[in-house]
């Protein structure tokens, strides 16, 4: 990068937040997904909105793509540089600037880790309710950028459904507040659009949250089925009798297997687990225990345990959010693949992912979030072995045309990033596509945030959309084109 | 645009009109008469497509004609938003009314634009479920009205808005864009959140043909509980108090008005054994204040405050707070009716939004409406008119959108470039 360019980067941000030697810089050259790496040409750490103003001023005015990054934990490489790009980090933009436990919202700079809302409002008996399995290292601002979920949205929402206000720099460094304090504010709801648009839309510098009040009660059941079809049935039941969990996640064998090397979780071995976490009034919490204890036994359940305190809640808890990093104890190396199917596709999906495995011969492991049809299928290989990186590869793109095929979604809460991109055109028609691009361009013309993501075929802003056909009515003679 | 087009967008020449009827039939393109009109605009045609790809042409030709659409579902809303700039004609969703498919095992549902919420609501119920929204006047609101203008009710608190409930959505452009974003299931982040964004868009960046919702269970049972308090005062004590408390409350509103001391009603839904332990904490944290159950009348108020005599002398309005300047916002309120000489109601949501009825005489609306704008602003809150009496002098609807106005003109002109939909109708002269 031209020394004028970073002497420009220094004067904002100072020697110490400016990274421009190729040693330094490795450490940004990708985010959770290890396997696509890009060298930025500098990484810049804002401490402040007016340093995040006037580096992507200077973005701007000399045409340079630029990269947020929180924590860089994400999975789908949307914190991945571009290149001939910068990486600016938030995380050193990381107070909580107000807490107002009276309207129970928040106010934090978007280095804040996730963790450390729930942490600073627990005196009170809040909590901040999105908990992605990173909670403890993921920043909010990621959150944002990925609207992330986690294990309790089936009950309480994504990212989006606390994220009341956003404080956000657009790409040409103007500063513009969506949403607010208050609900509905008048105009168009830009932070639903915001949140989850990966960065591609500009920097999130402020962040209202909503708080939520911890319930009376938490019980955390485990039961173990001969497999995962069991323990499918068994979620239906729970959804049709009309409860809304907590949480229902459920692990395979071969997850079981790995989370107990990792953590000694102290798992029963089985061919399906279901962790199922009721909250509320404690007297309803119970009665309705009792009735998912029954729906257990009624689908073959061999073993039912309630966790008895918090610390064997806690346990259970640190089996699941290990699952993923347990991988390794069973395999050198992995795929974290992240699909949604409808709940009721389990089945014949799971069934479908089975046979794939076999003819592959590449083993899967599988955790979800069965309330919410998430799944997330663990493809296991060994790079040394010829061949299985790119079986494995195949295998994980397989996994989500199932998913498509099912009439779910290509990801549930890791992102489209750069991982995911050419799947968007499986998922969705050229005119969706375009669509969501026409807004790209109100809110980044020139399109330098976080570019070449989410989308397979950028259009340039100004383009008309696509190649013209006629239209029905135009070849009808009903209309004229001007 | 050609001249002999906008010679024809004017006076809606019968060449084009026949164009109209080539496209959706001639039963389906009528003449629109005063009770057409969109707050004083007078429409000149109304046609009902029946299909999506109907729908699509219709808009397509009118974007080509320059003329200008006013989306409308069952009508019970159009008073909400400023004057068009021009109505040329109703774009009317009244025929497409399929529920496409109801997953009731996977909790959601795909439903066409123009179905009625009530009817959503009878089929969902025959497996146990509901959309969880009370929206104003469900016999006749739509739910791609609904959605244009995000009303929401008292159910908000627990199920949160319409923008938590649609995962997708189908909207039609002016350009003869027809595009889907979200999916049909719950939880998804490929591509832009588009559902959200027509959520409260008032149709003027494209026209919701069809959305997909997720669903609740509806409750085993419910119970609902009123407390009378003596002022302002002590309801915004009582409301914090139960918003703090581990309740699991559905619901949470407080009654206002200049003749009578605030009431609030609590809806709880669960178990029988949850709802006994609840009622017992209840009146654990309201005492020494009057509590009593109530019967279900309660989940009518909203339409209760609506039910105005008087349309010429009275205005409504959405107002949205912070929950814990409540009592002061109900002051606030009753210092401007009192100074202007007007009658007032408010209903008021735990979530810190509202609704607002005053009535006097249309000057004096006008007066009180501006001062209460203004407070409720410098406090991080809005004021919306969704309705004012029409000899009521010039109000904006909205009141200031913020430093993202710019932006959000962006949006409209990226996909309405021709300012097709709804002109004017929105914020800042959307």
């Amino acid at each position: 990068m031209e020394a004028r360019i970073l002497d420009q980067f220094r004067a904002i941000v100072g020697d110490r937040g400016l990274i421009s030697s190729p040693e330094e810089l490795h450490t940004y050259e990708c985010d959770g997904l290890t396997n696509m790496r890009v060298m930025p040409r500098a990484v810049l750490l804002p401490n402040s909105t007016e340093h995040v103003q006037g580096i992507v001023r200077i973005c701007h005015r000399e045409r340079i793509p630029f990269v947020a990054r929180g924590s860089g934990t994400g999975l789908s490489g949307g914190a991945l540089p571009v290149e001939n790009g910068i990486v600016i980090s938030l995380a050193r933009m990381n107070r909580i600037l107000e807490v107002d436990f009276p309207n129970a919202r928040v106010v934090v700079e978007p280095g804040v880790i996730n963790l450390d809302v729930s942490g600073r409002v627990s005196p009170r008996d809040y909590f901040y309710a999105p908990d992605p399995s990173s909670q403890s290292i993921c920043s909010i601002g990621g959150n944002v950028a990925e609207n992330s979920g986690g294990a309790h949205c089936l009950k309480y929402g994504f990212t989006t459904t606390h994220v009341l206000g956003l404080e956000v720099v657009l790409s040409d460094g103007s500063l513009v507040h969506f949403g607010g304090k208050t609900l509905d504010a008048p105009g168009y709801d830009l932070a639903g659009v915001f949140v989850g648009s990966e960065g591609t839309l500009g920097i999130a510098t402020e962040i209202i949250l909503r708080l939520v009040k911890r319930p009376e009660c938490i019980r955390t059941l485990l039961a173990a089925f001969p497999s995962t079809n069991e323990a499918g049935a068994a979620v239906s039941d729970i959804i049709a009798a009309g409860m809304l969990p907590a949480a229902i996640e459920m692990m395979d064998n071969l997850a079981i297997q790995a989370a107990e090397a990792a953590v000694h979780a102290n798992y029963p071995s089985c061919g399906g687990l279901l962790l199922v976490e009721l909250d509320g009034p404690l007297a309803e919490v119970e009665a309705l225990m009792t009735h998912v204890n029954e729906i257990c036994r009624s689908n073959g359940a061999s073993e039912i345990r309630l966790a008895q305190s918090e610390g064997e809640r806690a346990l259970v808890w640190k089996g699941r959010k290990a699952a993923f990093a347990a991988m390794g104890r069973i395999s050198p190396n992995y795929i974290v693949q992240d699909g949604v199917i409808p709940r009721t596709a389990l089945p014949q999906v799971m069934s479908e992912i089975e046979r794939l495995s076999q003819e592959a011969g590449v083993r899967v492991a599988n955790v979800f979030h069965a309330g919410d049809g998430n799944l997330h299928p663990l493809v296991l290989y060994d790079r040394r072995i010829p061949g299985q990186e790119k079986a494995a590869e195949a295998l994980s793109n397989s996994i989500l045309e199932l998913c498509i095929a099912a009439g779910g979604s290509i990801t549930g809460e890791h992102g489209v990033g750069e991982d995911k991109k050419k799947m968007m055109s499986k998922m969705f028609a050229e005119p969706d596509l375009v669509t969501m691009q026409r807004v790209r361009c109100a809110f980044d013309p020139l399109q330098l945030a976080n570019p070449t993501k989410i989308f397979p075929t950028p259009r340039l802003c100004g383009e008309k959309p696509g190649e013209y056909v006629p239209h029905a009515i135009e070849s009808a003679g009903i209309a004229e084109r001007y | 645009m050609d001249a002999a087009t906008k010679s024809e967008a004017s006076g809606l020449r019968p060449a084009l009109r026949h164009k109209f009827i080539a496209l959706v039939g001639n039963e389906y393109v009528r003449a629109a008469t005063a009770a057409d009109a969109v707050v004083g605009a007078q429409p000149k045609l109304v046609i009902e497509p029946g299909t999506e790809r109907e729908l699509v042409n219709v808009l397509l030709l009118s974007n080509y004609a320059g003329l200008a659409v006013i989306p409308r579902g069952g009508g019970t809303k159009l008073g909400w938003g400023n004057s068009p700039a021009s109505a040329d004609l109703i774009l009317s969703t009244a025929r497409m009314t399929e529920i496409i498919e109801h997953a009731w095992a996977d909790l959601t549902v795909s439903v066409q634009a123009g179905c009625t919420i009530q009817r959503l609501q009878e089929t969902l119920s025959q497996h146990g479920q509901r959309l969880a929204l009370d929206p104003l006047w469900p016999e006749k609101a739509t739910v791609g009205g609904v959605l244009s203008t995000n009303d929401s009710g008292a159910l908000r608190l627990r199920f949160g808005a319409l923008r938590d409930l649609i995962i997708g959505v189908t909207i039609a452009l002016p350009d003869g864009t027809l595009a889907s974003s979200g999916g049909k299931v719950v939880k998804n982040v490929a591509g832009y959140d588009l559902p959200k964004l027509v959520t409260g868009a008032l149709g003027t960046l494209g026209v919701i043909t069809r959305a997909v919702f997720r669903l609740h269970p509806l409750p085993l049972n419910s119970r609902s509980f009123s407390v009378s308090t003596v002022n302002a005062e002590e309801t915004q004590k009582l409301v914090l108090a139960v918003q703090d408390s581990k309740l699991a409350h559905a619901f949470l509103q407080s009654h206002f008005s200049d003749d009578a001391p605030p009431v609030s009603d609590i809806l709880f839904e669960g178990t029988d054994a949850g709802l006994t332990a609840q009622e017992a904490q209840l009146r654990n944290l309201s005492a020494p204040a009057n509590i009593s159950e109530t019967s279900t009348s309660t989940w009518t108020a909203r339409e209760d405050l609506w039910a105005f005599s008087d349309p010429a002398g009275t205005a409504m309005a959405k107002i949205s707070i912070l929950p814990a300047n409540l009592a002061h916002t109900m002051e606030l309120v009753a210092h401007s009716a009192n100074a202007h000489q007007l009658q007032w109601k408010a209903l008021m949501y735990a979530t810190g939004l509202g609704g607002l009825r005053l009535e006097g005489s249309a000057g004096s609306l006008r007066g009180a409406l501006r001062t209460l704008r203004g407070e409720l602003q410098g406090q991080h809150g809005s004021l919306v008119v969704l309705h004012r009496p029409d000899k009521m002098p010039a109000f904006d609807a909205w009141g200031m959108a913020g430093d993202a106005l710019a932006l959000m003109k962006a949006v409209k002109q990226q996909l309405d470039p021709k300012n097709t939909l709804n002109p004017g109708r929105f914020v800042g002269g959307i």
